[in-house]
């Protein structure tokens, strides 16, 4: 049995310990709002918190994590950040088919943890690994901007 | 507002449908369209009491339970376009019910009853959910607004058109008496609804215009939105498939003995053209997978390879195709002038919607439940059955949100293939393509290869053939669409071209690739049309002498709407003011999908051949705007799409295997390359046009003619092939 801390839980799974987190949170846990879209960290549909640091859940094999607390977009919203960014999001109606903005509320709410006021050049750094199929990238700008609390471009 | 996903038995197909109210179960009153010829046995167990003994449908568009809930029944599926909130408001706007309060509901299989009126069958695209239902849904609510009046003033003895309606409620303002829908909702059951019941007057609409809040969004963003991949029915295994890399191959051997023995494991399924390992997580069944040594039976198409089908589309487009369209004498045109020809050519391109192909099925003896995202309900309900061998009623299909559709999940292939695996599965199932398969084993966007020639006189366009050779969609599709040899998605803005040319003529020539599976793409037919057209125009302009925006203008006297929009985007483009060295301006002027829209892009090429998008600038007149934020949002992102295609998609065939796999060699644009796109709406009273696509097929000659601008080089493939921006090869 491998235990992780999860949303403030301690869970136990048994599962190998290479299997990625992605599909422990997924299809072991049931928490579903974290997505599955390459399964090779190229488009950021996985990402995920540890330690409040964005990370892709699918290249992240449970036995490496320890007692580092893994928060997944169900429990995001009771950050600061996360809320300020779920907020920003609805208000921008930034969502299409919603499928990639848990990656993408993920990492803006890591961003905004560790850079509270992030230029383009930040935004760009830290959410050019998500992939938005529906192209919603100019609204996502602008509500990470918004959460920041600056004033849109 | 709340939102459903229900399911349903099927009904048998009826083209003609009338306006009917009837009791719902339990209480309350249903309209909808009836299906006169639907079937009596599947309306009985519906549990809805028909009001004169016929048959009625249970689900309708419209359902007001005693309590007052107003639900609204969605015949068209959401994918992010944003439908769920356009539909609604336009039922509620009619039905004057209170907008915050009122519930959506997926509609179940059907295409007698939820048939999307520009098709005739249950399906999402071609954008046109808004202009396809935009009658129909106004008449249903505004029948049952008329209805719960009547009901009401019945009650209170006074005449119904003293009576009026605003927020789910009926109000008499002579004596201030008013009734809730709740409270009428029985009486208005017994009630026919009028035949052709007075629409609004759009001055009046308190919803359509308004920028509303999506409906579909709240729990986009905290996790809880559930799509066809997040299903997880008690029990449910997990399995990875496996087709073989050439299309068309077979399984010929498995051994399995490594694969068996892997923890987590639970099962090999070998079905003669594919494999799948079932697992407790899909991680299990995808290692499982992996251990499995398969030997392929690649078969006939093991030698396809995308330099011969380019070389093979070509050739084909050297032969007549058949007329779509044709006015004046083109011939005497052309010959009269001095004709310009030039070919243009688009490769084949996946989907890659962020959410991989999937879907969750069980099979039992007696029926069986498919959980999946489908832009075509009712075929995923047939295609179950057929392979089941089950009766259509005894297959549930219920419907989620889609995590992204462009096309892909018009085809039913992936749910024909879980379906089969499920057979051999003792429970539910739950099967999901990886990202290398859903890339490799797509229904392609087709290459397509477009010759147009054309003669100048006085400095207008006096002679225009345009042949479009290609795929035909259709007429696998949907039959009705290929016709005499014309595809009409094939010739679709290609036909209907702005520009005023006394002498034209379009033809189709169907000519299908080898072994590739093609398919509609977010844009359809229009995007290697306007690609085609858009580059020409601005390479005649050239020609003549003259600036591609005033070239257009002058041609446009037949088009005042488009004009409009390509004055606005012109003048809030800033075209004409200077820009530094190898930057550019390009406009695409297009008609497309009953929308009138004029983009401009502007680019940087460097010497490298790479290309910077410094800015896109659109303006755009739908008709009415029925959410205009949802229309902003949909260019928005649909000129992502198009313009992602223009810098980076293709799909290459070597040895009959597709050679892309995965996003780090079939490429995406991302947030770090993506430039200001600002959308101007034109105010309009025409009826809606569509409007999911559009921006999609203006992106890509956008973005070419801006390059043409920044560097004088005429490029007429995509995508944009960098080697020749830098000088190295030519075009």
């Amino acid at each position: 049995m491998i235990k992780l801390q999860i949303n403030g839980q301690v869970r136990e799974v048994d599962v190998v310990e290479d299997t990625p987190l992605l599909w422990v949170l997924r299809d072991v846990l049931g928490l579903t709002g974290t997505k599955f879209g390459c399964g090779i960290a190229q488009c950021g549909a996985c990402t995920v918190h540890v330690d409040g640091k964005a990370v892709r859940s699918c290249l992240l094999a449970v036995g490496a994590i320890g007692n580092r607390a893994v928060t997944t977009i169900e429990a995001v919203g009771q950050t600061p950040a996360g809320a300020r960014v779920q907020k920003a999001w609805l208000d921008l109606e930034v969502v299409q088919c919603g499928y990639c903005q848990s990656g993408q509320i993920m990492s803006a709410a890591a961003l905004l943890a560790a850079t509270p006021h992030p230029d383009d050049s930040d935004i760009d750094a830290a959410m050019a690994g998500n992939i938005c199929r529906c192209g919603t990238y100019v609204r996502i700008r602008a509500a990470i901007k918004k959460a920041a609390g600056e004033r849109q471009a | 507002m709340t939102i459903h996903t229900v399911s349903g038995p099927s009904r048998a197909l009826s083209r003609r449908t009338i306006l009917r109210a009837g009791a719902a179960a339990g209480g309350g009153l249903l309209l909808g369209f009836y299906a006169p010829f639907a079937d009596a046995a599947a309306a009985n167990t519906s549990g809805a009491a028909p009001s004169d003994g016929g048959p009625f449908a249970p689900d309708a568009f419209i359902r007001v339970d005693r309590a007052g809930k107003v639900t609204l029944i969605m015949p068209q599926v959401e994918m992010g376009q944003g439908v769920y909130t356009s539909l609604s408001m336009i039922l509620a706007e009619e039905l004057d019910a209170a907008f915050a309060t009122v519930a959506v509901e997926a509609a179940p299989p059907s295409d007698a009853l939820y048939g999307n009126p520009m098709f005739g069958i249950q399906a999402t695209g071609n954008s046109n959910s808004v202009r396809a239902f935009w009658k129909k849904l106004r008449q249903a609510g505004a029948g049952a607004r008329a209805i719960l009046i009547e009901a009401a003033a019945l009650q209170w003895k006074v005449d119904p058109a003293s009576c009026t309606a605003s927020d789910s409620e009926v109000i008499h303002p002579p004596t201030g008496r008013k009734l809730g829908y709740g409270a009428l909702a029985d009486a208005a059951a017994k009630l026919t609804p009028p035949a052709n019941p007075p629409l609004k007057n759009p001055k009046d609409f308190k919803l359509i215009g308004k920028p509303l809040r999506r409906l579909d969004t709240q729990d986009k963003v905290n996790g809880k939105a559930l799509y066809g991949i997040d299903m997880l029915p008690p029990g449910v295994k997990f399995a990875a498939i496996a087709a073989c890399p050439v299309f068309g191959g077979k399984v010929a051997h498995v051994n399995d003995s490594a694969a068996t023995a892997m923890p987590g494991v639970r099962q090999i399924v070998v079905l003669s053209d594919l494999v799948a390992v079932v697992g407790d997580h899909f991680w299990a069944a995808k290692q499982g997978l992996e251990a499995l040594d398969i030997t392929w039976n690649d078969g006939p198409n093991a030698h396809v390879n995308s330099a011969q089908i380019r070389k093979d589309i070509k050739a084909a487009s050297e032969h007549e195709g058949a007329v779509a369209k044709s006015r004046g004498d083109v011939e005497k045109a052309l010959k009269g002038g001095d004709p310009i020809e030039a070919h243009y050519e688009v490769p084949f391109l996946s989907h890659a919607p962020m959410e991989p192909m999937n879907c969750t099925v069980h099979v039992r003896p007696d029926g069986c439940d498919v959980w999946v995202g489908t832009q075509v309900c009712a075929r995923a309900q047939a295609i179950a059955a057929r392979v089941t061998g089950l009766p259509l009623e005894k297959v549930t299909v219920h419907n989620q949100l889609i995590g992204g559709g462009f096309g892909r999940r018009l085809d039913v292939d992936g749910i024909e293939k879980s379906v089969r695996v499920a057979q051999k599965v003792d429970g539910p199932v739950k099967v999901v393509w990886t990202r290398e398969e859903d890339i490799r084993h797509d229904f392609y966007r087709p290459i397509y290869y477009d010759r147009i020639t054309a003669t100048l006189k006085d400095g207008r366009i006096d002679g225009w053939k345009h042949r479009v050779t290609g795929s035909s969609i259709m007429a696998r599709w949907f039959p009705l669409g290929f016709q005499h040899g014309v595809d009409i998605d094939g010739v679709d803005s290609a036909i209907d071209e702005p520009y005023d040319i006394p002498n034209m003529r379009v033809e189709f020539l169907r000519h299908e690739p080898p072994a590739v599976p093609t398919g509609f793409w977010r844009g359809v037919g229009p995007n290697n049309n306007v690609f085609a057209i858009e580059s020409f125009i601005d390479e005649l302009a050239r020609k003549a002498g003259k600036d591609p925006l005033d070239f257009r203008l002058a041609m446009l006297g037949k088009t005042p709407r488009l004009k409009t929009a390509l004055e606005l985007a012109a003048k809030k483009a800033h075209w004409g003011d200077p820009l530094p060295p190898r930057v550019g301006r390009g406009i695409a002027a297009q008609i497309s999908f009953a929308s009138f829209i004029a983009t401009i892009a502007e680019v940087e090429v460097d010497r490298e051949g790479e290309v910077r998008l410094r800015r896109i600038t659109c303006a755009v007149d739908t008709g009415i705007a029925v959410n205009p934020d949802t229309i902003v949002a949909q260019l928005q992102g649909g000129l992502v799409f198009g313009v992602t295609a223009a810098l980076y998609g293709e799909i290459t065939i070597d040895k009959g295997r597709v050679q892309q796999s995965n996003f780090n060699n079939y490429r995406m644009l991302r947030i770090d390359q993506t430039p200001p796109i600002d959308v101007h709406l034109i105010k309009s009273g025409e009826a809606p046009g569509g409007i999911g696509e559009t921006g999609t097929t203006a992106g890509p000659p956008a973005v070419r003619n801006a390059i043409y601008a920044a560097t004088g080089i005429a490029l007429r493939r995509l995508p944009i092939d960098r080697e020749v921006l830098a000088g190295r090869k030519q075009p």
